[in-house]
């Protein structure tokens, strides 16, 4: 540690939450996120090796290699990272898992194991870093992408897409948000949302492809973004460790308070406008906004109180993978029992 | 004059010919999801209980209710314990399958039919006993909702009055099945009872088949191989089981279940494990490939249709070489097939599950006990290894009652494998993941969790090099390659070893697998007695190792005997010794039965001329 580097609570400097070298296009949406990942990291001050990063197939897929060098990370098959996640999360319930997806990964080949995941509550946090192209195959249309858009390779999509903060709400999601890869600050404040959260997270994060999909007409490309982005809300975020309380007008804020005894509050432009808390409201914001050709963007949803599946299935403190073998295998005098039983027949 | 010979006497007040005693076949032919498990359970156990060896086997449609069903009783002084095609006792309760019955029935057989279905007795070769099930149900005070059900129990009562069966042993027989239920227990005995007297006062017997006590079951237990392989899982010390719905592997996951309930929660009432069902085997396969990454005895349990699914995950597994233990309780493919028939179908596809170079571990269990060994054994192997074990039984062994010797504790602590901890990597100052240290190309992992900053690493499918990191590098890749095969070569010397049995002067070998073993057995004693010299090697395990090699050697000619139809095993035996492929020859048959004695013999006589 240099002198007077600047240190979080675990004494680490920001380098310890880095990982290697992106090789993502330059400029992608991507890597403005796993920045993002590695900034919450370290001021949260969470312990690297208490996380598992896990991701399927895709350009998304490919950076949490560039972020928390220290922490185990799994970069799995294309579409089915939510059922890796959910063994290692039952295998370590202690662990916190960080996922990162595509569009193509999460809303096609993936659509079955996300919607499942989220059904599960599995204890996670998964991000959808969403462009509505498949990049890695050179620029097939996503089931994200809008009707109506041009590729070079693909020509004109006559679909509508799939919205993936709706599919996760319909799914029962316990938090669901989307942000703009381009707006660091509020990514950065709904990650430490979903990292409080106890339950599924879904970030659906625009992230634009600047290679395959940065059309001016795209609502995924930087320009579309920047022009039309609506903030819903302005989020902070307050960690029930840390002391620092953020200023907010008392009648003007709306209070969550996180399963795990964080608070989150909600600063909102209208405070009659949107409450995450309300199911009804997430459905009609994303409605509204589909019908709007926008994205809406901030914490859609939330239900802080909904036990994880790791909770609600009552396993023992120890985290499964490190019983010993006088837990785990019974003694000669039970399957002498047992031999006895079944000696009758 | 024996008891039997006395007892037959005593019940038909006539002489019935030279007895035969304790070897002979009852069917029971019934419609599917008409109750008649608890009374085929009754007669099994309770012949069990009387001492003779007994052997049970269910030939049911994939359907809940309204096909037809057969459950086979084979009682064998000799202990036999292979399907036999013929019965000598037909219970016929199903009267659109009741014609093709009796034509089935062995020569001198007997065959019981219900009263009313007035069945003409069109075979001369046989005995016809009717039994009045409509008559007698109603007049017992069953309430009408359980006749149908209860009146299953009229055929138990009948034939053991006629064949000598101990009502006091299916009293307690039904005890077992109904886990002491006192009012489920007395219904049922009820009605047997009374068929029972009025099989006494009506029937003359004129057959020879009674059973008799005998003491060759005293210290055996009597189970179904998938109970056999759950419990195995459970005293293998399994934390965490994801699977889908498939038969015939459900009844596994169904018995792990309730065995995990019974042993596996600390005194608070927490789980010392997790069951997951997922939505699909894509999942399935994951979640216990997720769980095996983070530490955890994992094991899914599927057949045939759910392997396919699995292939990709199977090469993953293989690749980032993550301990994971699948069950494959083999049904009929291809395709749908027929799910509730058995065969062998699966070994290729299991041995070479996923794309490239992939190769796995396989085990093979030929009994209930191998069943019991191999579910705790697979994990030990599996955590060794670093990688996937297959555990191939089929539907045969798995959802068919056997008997046993009792099952063996595991007889060495639980092998976790070479796992660093923190410390462990404090002291190294780092570790390669994919280095191979030792020389017996497994690498040393850390598991998520390990509280230091060199402790992580990055698992992937796709190309790395010895420290975790993403390598196109030529040399990489065929460097990784290179130590996997040295890692199977170690698997070669880790797996259960054939089992032997060379016969002085045989120049003929039959090699075979799984649950033929009964048939074989059986078969071989059929050739001895022609002055047919057949020694004998089962495979116990995939990859093959240095056995089986020195076994075709000294034999002139072996043959692989397996239930399917492409002869497989035959077909990889031929890949790993190419210079000795002249001398195997394959012996392949499936129709969705298990073999027969009578058809190993035929086959090995026809093929030795």
């Amino acid at each position: 540690m240099g002198v007077g580097a600047k240190v979080n609570a675990l004494g680490l400097e920001r380098s310890a939450y880095t990982g290697r070298a992106s090789t993502l296009c330059k400029g992608c949406g991507h890597d403005s996120i796993s920045s993002q990942i590695i900034a919450v990291a370290w001021e949260m001050s969470l312990p690297s090796h208490q996380i598992i990063k896990l991701s399927g197939i895709g350009c998304s897929s490919k950076s949490p290699a560039y972020f928390l060098n220290r922490s185990h990370g799994f970069n799995g098959l294309h579409g089915r990272m939510p059922s890796l996640a959910t063994g290692a999360v039952f295998a370590n319930h202690t662990l916190k898992a960080v996922g990162v997806s595509g569009d193509g990964d999460t809303g096609s080949i993936g659509l079955g194991q996300f919607k499942h995941m989220v059904r599960r509550n599995i204890p996670m946090v998964y991000i959808i870093e969403n462009n509505g192209v498949y990049g890695l195959t050179k620029g097939q249309f996503s089931a994200t992408a809008d009707k109506g858009q041009k590729l070079k390779y693909a020509g004109v999509n006559e679909m509508m897409p799939i919205d993936l903060c709706l599919e996760a709400i319909a799914a029962n999601a316990t938090l669901v948000a989307r942000s703009f890869a381009g707006d660091p600050k509020q990514v950065r404040e709904l990650l430490k949302i979903a990292l409080s959260h106890q339950g599924v997270a879904i970030l659906d994060i625009i992230s634009p492809c600047v290679t395959f999909n940065n059309h001016d007409e795209s609502t995924k490309g930087y320009v579309y973004g920047k022009q039309h982005q609506e903030t819903l809300q302005d989020i902070s975020y307050i960690p029930a460790y840390d002391e620092i309380t953020v200023d907010y007008a008392e009648g003007e804020a709306q209070v969550v308070t996180l399963h795990d005894g964080s608070r989150i509050v909600l600063r909102k432009l209208d405070p009659e406008r949107h409450d995450p808390t309300d199911r009804m409201a997430a459905y009609q914001v994303l409605e509204q906004a589909r019908a709007n050709q926008e994205f809406i963007t901030g914490l859609i949803y939330i239900e802080p109180d909904s036990p994880s599946i790791t909770e609600t299935n009552q396993l023992v403190d120890t985290p499964l993978a490190h019983l010993p073998e006088d837990v785990t295998r019974p003694p000669r005098a039970t399957l002498d029992e047992m031999m006895a039983k079944l000696m009758g027949g | 004059m024996s008891q039997a010979v006395q007892a037959a006497e005593r019940v038909t007040g006539q002489k019935s010919g030279k007895p035969i005693v304790n070897d002979f076949q009852i069917v029971v032919a019934t419609v599917n999801g008409t109750g008649s498990q608890t009374a085929n359970s009754a007669l099994i156990r309770a012949l069990f209980r009387m001492g003779i060896p007994v052997n049970g086997k269910n030939i049911f449609p994939s359907n809940i209710q309204g096909l037809p069903t057969w459950f086979s009783i084979r009682l064998s002084k000799d202990e036999y314990v292979a399907r036999r095609e013929h019965s000598e006792i037909l219970v016929a309760m199903n009267q659109a399958t009741v014609k093709e019955d009796i034509q089935n029935l062995s020569p001198g057989g007997v065959v019981y039919t219900p009263e009313e279905w007035n069945i003409p007795a069109e075979r001369d070769d046989i005995t016809y006993y009717t039994m009045p099930v409509k008559a007698l149900v109603s007049a017992s005070d069953t309430p009408p909702n359980l006749r149908d059900y209860v009146s299953n129990m009229v055929y138990v009562g009948v034939l053991a009055a006629m064949h000598n069966i101990d009502l006091a042993e299916v009293h307690e027989a039904l005890n077992i099945h109904f886990s002491g239920k006192a009012k489920a227990v007395e219904s049922n005995m009820t009605m047997v009872n009374a068929a029972f007297e009025w099989a006494q006062d009506h029937l003359a017997k004129s057959d020879p088949f009674v059973a008799e006590r005998m003491d060759k079951t005293s210290g055996l237990i009597m189970l179904d191989g998938n109970s056999a392989g759950a419990l195995g899982a459970v005293f293998g010390g399994v934390t965490f089981v994801a699977w889908y719905p498939i038969t015939p592997s459900t009844s596994l996951v169904d018995a792990l279940k309730d065995y995990l309930a019974e042993t596996r929660h600390d005194a608070e009432g927490k789980a010392t494990y997790a069951v997951v069902q997922a939505e699909d085997e894509l999942a399935a396969i994951g979640m216990v490939i997720g769980a095996g990454w983070a530490g955890a005895r994992a094991m899914t349990s599927t057949s045939g249709p759910g392997i396919a699914l699995m292939s990709e995950f199977g090469g993953l597994a293989y690749s980032t070489e993550v301990p994971s233990v699948i069950w494959d309780v083999q049904r009929v493919g291809p395709s749908t097939g027929l799910p509730t028939r058995t065969q062998q179908g699966d070994v290729l596809k299991a041995y070479f599950l996923g794309t490239g170079d992939t190769k796995h571990v396989v085990l093979l269990p030929g009994s209930i006990a191998e069943c019991f060994e191999f579910g705790w054994r697979a994990f030990d192997l599996a955590e060794r290894l670093q990688t996937l074990v297959f555990v191939l039984s089929d539907l045969d062994l798995g959802m068919n009652l056997w008997m046993s010797k009792p099952f063996e504790y595991p007889d060495q602590p639980m092998d976790r494998g070479k796992v660093l901890t923190a410390e462990d990597v404090d002291r190294l100052g780092g570790f390669k993941r994919y280095a191979d240290v030792d020389g017996d190309g497994i690498g040393w992992r850390t598991l998520p969790g390990t509280d230091h900053p060199l402790a992580a690493y990055f698992t992937r499918g796709s190309g790395h090099n010895d420290e975790a990191q993403y390598s196109e590098r030529t040399e990489d890749w065929a460097g990784n390659m290179a130590r996997l095969t040295r890692k199977f070569d170690t698997a070669r010397t880790l797996l259960p070893k054939p089992v032997v049995d060379t016969v002085k002067g045989a120049i003929i070998g039959i090699i075979s697998y799984g649950s033929n073993d009964p048939a074989i057995i059986e078969g071989r004693d059929k050739l001895k007695a022609q002055g047919v010299k057949a020694s004998y090697l089962r495979l116990r395990g995939l990859p093959l190792e240095g056995t089986t090699r020195k076994f075709i050697e000294k034999h002139e000619r072996v043959c692989v005997i397996e239930n399917n139809t492409d002869g497989q095993m035959a077909k990889l035996i031929h890949m790993e010794y190419p210079d000795l492929a002249p001398k195997v020859q394959s012996i392949a048959f499936s129709n969705g039965l298990p073999f027969s004695a009578r058809w190993i013999y035929e086959q090995v006589m026809e093929w030795e001329k």
